[in-house]
C-alpha cells in the first residue's frame, strides 16, 4: 500500500474517509481510549501538575541538550554499553546492520519503535539481507500482511478480525491447521511463532521512551512483554532513540511514568515497564548499544517556537481526541507520525515542500493541547508552520492565495476601503445564489453547504441610520 | 456602564442582525452602547491562515482604535479569543515590546457577550422571551480559549417560554475551522454531518452558539438537507422579548 | 560513523542559539507540585494495593506469615498443574512450597525456563496508587528472564514493601540495576480493541501479599 509519491492531505483524506471499515474501527478505537483516558485523569487531583512538571523538565531538557546526550553517553559506557551517533536513518540503520553483521546474524527481533519506522530500518536490514521480526502483535499483523500502520499506539486498528484470520491462516498457521478468529486463538498463534523467535536470535532491537542522562538508563514501556523478550534474551542488545527522547535525572521518570499510562492506554500503569543501564553481568544481554539518532530533529530544535514539539512522549492522546483524526484515520497522513503531532512534526522532519498540506490538517479545535501530558500547544505550532508555508509561497509571483489574501488585509486597513469593499460584496450578489454555481475557492464550501443571502443593509448602515433618528432595523 | 461594540467584520457584513440585538439588549439592561466606526477586523482570517505580518497591521489598528475604550464587547469567541490569545504571539513574533505591553493591556478589557453579561454585569436573567425548543453548541474558541464555560447555558436557561435542550458530544469542532472549511472541505463535511446529526436528535427548532462563524457552516449544512432546523446567535435570542 | 558526533553536537549548539550561555539548566524552573506520597494509613495503602493488583485480572491473596505463605503457594501450584518450579535464588527457605519440583534458578537456560511451568519470586517494592510491583535484578526478584519465560508467575510481596506511589517507588530501587515494572498479566488490545490476556509475557500472575 505505499506510495513513493504524496497525494496532499485533502486528497488522502477524501479517499480515506470513503473506507467506511477504517471509520468505523477508528471510530469505536479513539471513543474508547478516550473514555478510558479521561476517568483514570480524573481519578487524579494533581494532573495539571504532573503536566506542568512534564512540560518543564522537556523544556530544560531542550534547551541544553547537548550536555544532557554528553552526560547519557558517558554514563552508558560507564555502565558497560556503547553510544553510536547517527546523523541520519542511513547512519542508523548501517550501525545497526554492521552490528547484526559483526555477530553473524541474519535475523533480528524487534520492539515496536516509531523511530525504526521513521527511518524505515525494516527495509534497510532486508536490503542487507537480514530478516527483522517485528513481534508486536500488531506490528506482526502489519508486516505479516504487508500493510501499513494507521495509528501510533494500535497500528492493526483499522483491520478487522476475519482480516487477521486470514492473514495468519496464509502466513503462520501450519500445514492443515485451521484458523479461528477469536482474538484469543489468534493471539496464541503470534504467541508460538514468537516464542520461537524469542529463544533464538542472537539480536535484539529496541526504540526508548526515556534514555535518563544521570545514570544511562533505558526505559521501554509496554503491554505484550515482547519489549522484556527483546531486551533480555538476546546476547546483544541494540536501543535506536531519538535524541529528543533524554531525561536529566533517574527521578525525573516519576513525572513521565505517571504521566504516559494514563494518556495513553488510559490505564493507571502499562501492563510491563524496562528499565536497564548498559550490561549487568548475570543478566540479560552481554553487549549493549545505544544508537542516538537525529534524522532531522535538530532542525526542529533550531526553530525556538517550534521546539516544543520535541516534548512528545508519543502517548497517542492527542489522536485520540482529535475529531480530523478519527474520521481519516493514519495513512492520510502519509507519514510514519499521524495526527495532531504528526501534523507538526513531520513537516519539520521532512520539510514543508513535502509535507505543506499538513500544517491546515486541522481546524484548530484545540482539543489535542487539552490533552497533551507535556502541554504541546499544536494550534500555535500549526499556525506557525503555516507561517512558513506562506512565507514560501510568497517567493513564487502571483500566488493566488497571497494575492487574495494581500487584497482582503488592503481592503481591511481603513475605514473607507472597508466599507467600499462591503458594498462590493453586496452588489455582486456573489454569496446570493447559494447554490453551486460560485467559483473556487467557494465552491468548496457550496459542495455541501448552502451560503447565506448577503443582507441588504450592513450593522453600521444601521447604526448610523439609527443616529440619524431613522428608527430601528 | 458604557460599553463599546465589537462587532467583527463578519457579523457587521454578513449577520447584522446579532449587532443590532446586541445593542437592544444592552440598551435594555441600562447601558450605554458605542460603536468607534473605524474598527475593520481583528486579523484572525490572516493569522490563522499563516499571514501574521497582514495580521499585525491589523493588531496595530485594533489597538488604535480601542484604545480608550474600558470595556469592549464582541459577539463573538473566536475573535474575542483572537485578541486575547493570539493577539500577545502576533506582538512576540513582530519583536515589538509596546505593542506587547498595548495588547496585554487590551486583552483584560474584551469580552465575548455572555462573559461580559455574567461576569461583568453581573446577570443570568436579561429579561427575554423566546418559546422555541434550542439546543446550543459550545463552539471551540469559547469552549478551550476563551473557557466560558456555562454562562451561555445559564444565560439561555433564564429566557423564559424556552425549551433548552442538551446537545449530545456538544465538544465536539462543528468542522468550520475558517479556511479548513475550503481547504480541506471533505473532512469538513464529515464533521458537520455529525454535528448536524447530534443538533437533529434534540428535535430543537433552532441551534444557537456564541460564534456566527460556526452557524454559518452548520446552518448552511442544516438548510442544504432541508431539515427544517436554524440557526439563531445567542445575543439574538437574549434580545428577544414579548 | 566518524565526525558524526561532533557534526550532530555542533547542529545542536547551533540550533540553541537562542539559549543564553550563562544558563544553567537548573536556571530553568520546574515546579513539583504533584503528590509525592499518599497521605493514608498503612492499612488502606495495602488494601489499595490489592484492589488495583486485582483489577488487571491477576489473583492476591493476603497471608500473614511464612507458613500460611508456603501453603497458599503449594494451593496454586496444585490448581494450575505446576510440576516444576523456577525459584529466585534469594528467595527464602520456608516459603518455598511443598510438592513441586523446586528448581534453583543456578544458570537454567532459556530453554529450561521456558519448559518449566511457573517461577517463584519476590520483589523490591510495590506502588499501591497504581498496583504495580517491581522487580529489581537481584537474589530475591531473580534476573529477568526467570520471571519472563515461564507462564505463570507466583510473586511474594512484604507488607513494608509496598510504597503510595511511582514516586516513592523510584526513591527505593536502586538506578543502574535492571528495574521491571510489572502492573498485571501480559495483554494486548490490538484485534479489534479486544483486550486479550497474554501473548508474551506469563499469563497468569499470582501475588502473596504477606502481611
Amino acid at each position: 500500500m505505499s506510495r513513493t509519491e504524496r497525494l496532499g492531505f485533502p486528497a488522502a483524506a477524501r479517499e480515506a474517509l470513503a473506507d467506511t471499515q477504517l471509520r468505523r474501527n477508528i471510530g469505536k478505537a479513539t471513543q474508547t481510549i478516550r473514555a478510558k483516558r479521561a476517568a483514570v485523569v480524573e481519578e487524579l487531583d494533581d494532573w495539571e501538575e504532573l503536566r506542568e512538571a512534564g512540560r518543564a523538565i522537556k523544556e530544560r531538557t531542550l534547551r541544553h541538550l547537548p550536555a544532557y546526550l554528553e552526560q547519557l553517553e558517558a554514563s552508558v559506557t560507564a555502565a558497560g554499553g556503547r553510544v553510536h551517533w547517527a546523523r541520519d536513518g542511513a547512519e542508523a540503520n548501517a550501525i545497526v546492520a554492521g552490528i547484526a553483521e559483526a555477530h553473524d546474524s541474519r535475523e533480528i527481533i524487534k520492539v515496536k519503535s516509531l523511530a525504526s519506522d521513521e527511518i524505515k530500518f525494516n527495509e534497510a536490514m532486508a536490503a542487507r539481507g537480514i530478516s527483522a521480526w517485528e513481534t508486536d502483535l500488531a506490528e506482526l499483523i502489519i508486516q505479516l500482511g504487508d500493510d501499513e500502520q494507521s495509528h501510533i499506539l494500535v497500528p492493526a486498528i483499522h483491520r478487522n478480525r476475519a482480516e487477521i484470520r486470514e492473514l495468519f491462516q496464509r502466513t503462520l498457521a501450519a500445514e492443515g491447521e485451521q484458523v479461528t478468529d477469536e482474538p484469543a486463538a489468534l493471539a496464541e498463534l503470534a504467541r508460538k511463532h514468537l516464542r520461537r523467535k524469542f529463544l533464538s536470535v542472537p539480536v535484539g532491537v529496541s526504540g526508548a521512551n526515556f534514555c535518563v542522562a544521570e545514570t544511562g538508563t533505558i526505559c521501554v514501556v509496554e503491554s505484550e512483554g515482547n519489549g522484556r523478550m527483546c531486551t533480555t534474551l538476546p546476547r546483544v542488545l541494540v536501543t535506536i532513540a531519538g535524541i529528543e527522547k533524554v531525561l536529566p535525572t533517574w527521578g525525573d521518570l516519576e513525572v513521565f511514568l505517571a504521566l504516559l499510562p494514563r494518556s495513553s492506554t488510559g490505564e493507571r500503569m502499562n501492563p510491563y515497564t524496562s528499565l536497564w543501564s548498559g550490561v549487568t553481568e548475570g543478566d540479560g544481554p552481554e553487549e549493549f548499544h545505544l544508537v542516538l539518532l537525529d534524522n532531522g530533529r535538530s532542525d526542529v530544535l533550531a526553530d525556538d517556537f517550534a521546539r516544543q514539539t520535541l516534548n512528545c512522549i508519543r502517548c497517542s492522546a492527542c489522536l485520540n481526541v482529535c475529531p480530523v483524526y478519527e474520521r481519516t484515520g493514519g495513512h492520510a497522513y502519509e507519514s510514519v507520525y499521524p495526527g495532531p503531532i504528526g501534523a507538526i512534526l513531520t513537516p519539520q522532519l521532512v520539510g514543508l515542500d513535502e509535507a505543506g498540506t499538513l500544517p491546515y490538517a486541522s481546524s484548530l479545535c484545540g482539543a489535542c493541547y487539552e490533552v497533551c501530558p507535556v502541554k504541546i500547544d499544536i494550534p500555535s505550532v500549526l499556525v506557525h508552520l503555516r507561517g512558513k508555508v506562506v512565507a514560501k509561497k510568497r517567493e513564487k509571483r502571483l500566488d493566488p492565495e497571497v494575492a487574495a489574501l494581500k487584497t482582503a488585509a488592503f481592503a481591511f486597513s481603513t475605514r473607507g476601503r472597508y466599507e467600499r469593499a462591503q458594498k462590493l460584496s453586496r452588489g455582486q450578489k456573489v454569496l446570493g445564489r447559494g447554490r453551486g454555481s460560485v467559483p473556487p475557492p467557494l465552491s468548496a464550501w457550496t459542495g455541501a453547504r448552502d451560503l447565506p443571502e448577503v443582507p441588504t443593509q450592513t450593522f453600521r448602515e444601521w447604526w448610523r441610520g439609527r443616529a440619524n433618528g431613522h428608527g430601528g432595523g | 456602564m458604557r460599553i463599546s461594540l465589537f462587532i467583527t467584520c463578519f457579523n457587521d457584513t454578513l449577520f447584522p442582525r446579532t449587532g443590532q440585538a446586541t445593542v437592544e439588549l444592552l440598551e435594555r439592561l441600562g447601558h450605554e452602547v458605542t460603536f468607534p466606526e473605524e474598527q475593520t477586523c481583528c486579523g484572525q482570517m490572516h493569522f490563522n491562515t499563516g499571514y501574521s505580518d497582514e495580521a499585525a497591521a491589523l493588531v496595530r489598528r485594533f489597538v488604535r482604535v480601542f484604545a480608550d475604550e474600558e470595556i469592549i464587547v464582541c459577539p463573538s469567541g473566536s475573535c474575542a479569543g483572537m485578541v486575547r490569545d493570539a493577539y500577545p504571539r502576533v506582538a512576540e513574533q513582530a519583536g515589538d515590546d509596546q505593542l506587547a505591553n498595548e495588547v496585554a493591556a487590551l486583552g483584560s478589557r474584551v469580552f465575548e457577550l455572555s462573559e461580559l453579561l455574567v461576569d461583568k454585569l453581573e446577570v443570568e436573567d436579561v429579561g427575554a422571551y423566546y418559546p422555541h425548543r434550542v439546543t446550543y453548541h459550545p463552539t471551540c474558541h469559547s469552549l478551550r480559549l476563551l473557557r466560558v464555560g456555562d454562562k451561555p447555558l445559564r444565560l439561555l436557561r433564564a429566557v423564559r417560554g424556552i425549551d433548552l435542550v442538551e446537545l449530545e458530544e456538544s465538544r465536539e469542532c462543528c468542522g468550520f475551522g475558517g479556511t479548513f472549511a475550503v481547504k480541506n472541505p471533505d473532512v469538513s463535511t464529515a464533521m458537520l454531518a455529525d454535528k448536524i446529526r447530534h443538533v437533529l436528535d434534540t428535535r430543537a427548532e433552532v441551534c444557537s452558539a456564541a460564534d456566527n462563524s460556526c452557524l454559518m457552516h452548520i446552518g448552511g449544512g442544516l438548510a442544504r438537507l432541508r431539515t427544517g432546523t436554524r440557526t439563531v446567535h445567542l445575543a439574538e435570542i437574549l434580545a428577544a422579548t414579548e | 560513523m566518524p565526525g558524526a558526533r561532533e557534526e550532530m553536537m555542533g547542529r545542536l549548539r547551533a540550533a540553541l542559539g537562542d539559549v543564553p550561555p550563562e544558563e544553567t539548566p537548573l536556571d530553568v524552573a520546574v515546579t513539583r507540585d504533584y503528590d509525592r506520597a499518599l497521605d493514608m494509613p498503612v492499612s488502606d495503602r495495602l488494601a489499595m494495593f490489592a484492589e488495583r493488583v486485582a483489577e488487571y485480572r491477576a489473583t492476591v491473596h493476603r497471608v500473614a506469615g511464612p507458613s500460611e505463605l508456603a501453603d497458599a503457594l503449594g494451593e496454586a501450584c496444585e490448581r494450575h498443574g505446576v510440576r516444576s518450579l523456577v525459584v529466585a535464588v534469594g528467595v527464602p527457605e520456608d516459603w518455598r512450597p511443598a510438592g513441586v519440583d523446586v528448581l534453583d534458578d543456578s544458570a537454567l537456560t532459556h530453554a529450561e525456563l521456558d519448559a518449566a511451568d511457573g517461577v517463584l519470586t519476590g520483589c523490591a517494592a510495590g506502588i499501591a496508587l497504581t498496583g504495580t510491583i517491581a522487580l529489581e535484578s537481584g537474589p530475591l526478584s531473580g534476573r529477568r528472564a526467570i520471571s519472563l519465560l515461564p507462564d505463570l508467575h507466583l510473586c511474594v510481596i512484604e507488607a513494608e514493601q509496598v510504597l503510595g506511589t511511582v514516586s516513592e517507588l523510584f526513591e527505593r530501587v536502586t538506578p543502574g540495576l535492571p528495574v521491571t515494572l510489572i502492573s498485571g498479566p501480559s495483554a494486548t488490545s490490538d484485534i479489534e480493541l479486544n483486550r486479550v490476556e497474554g501473548v508474551h509475557g506469563p499469563r497468569r500472575l499470582e501475588v502473596f501479599l504477606l502481611d
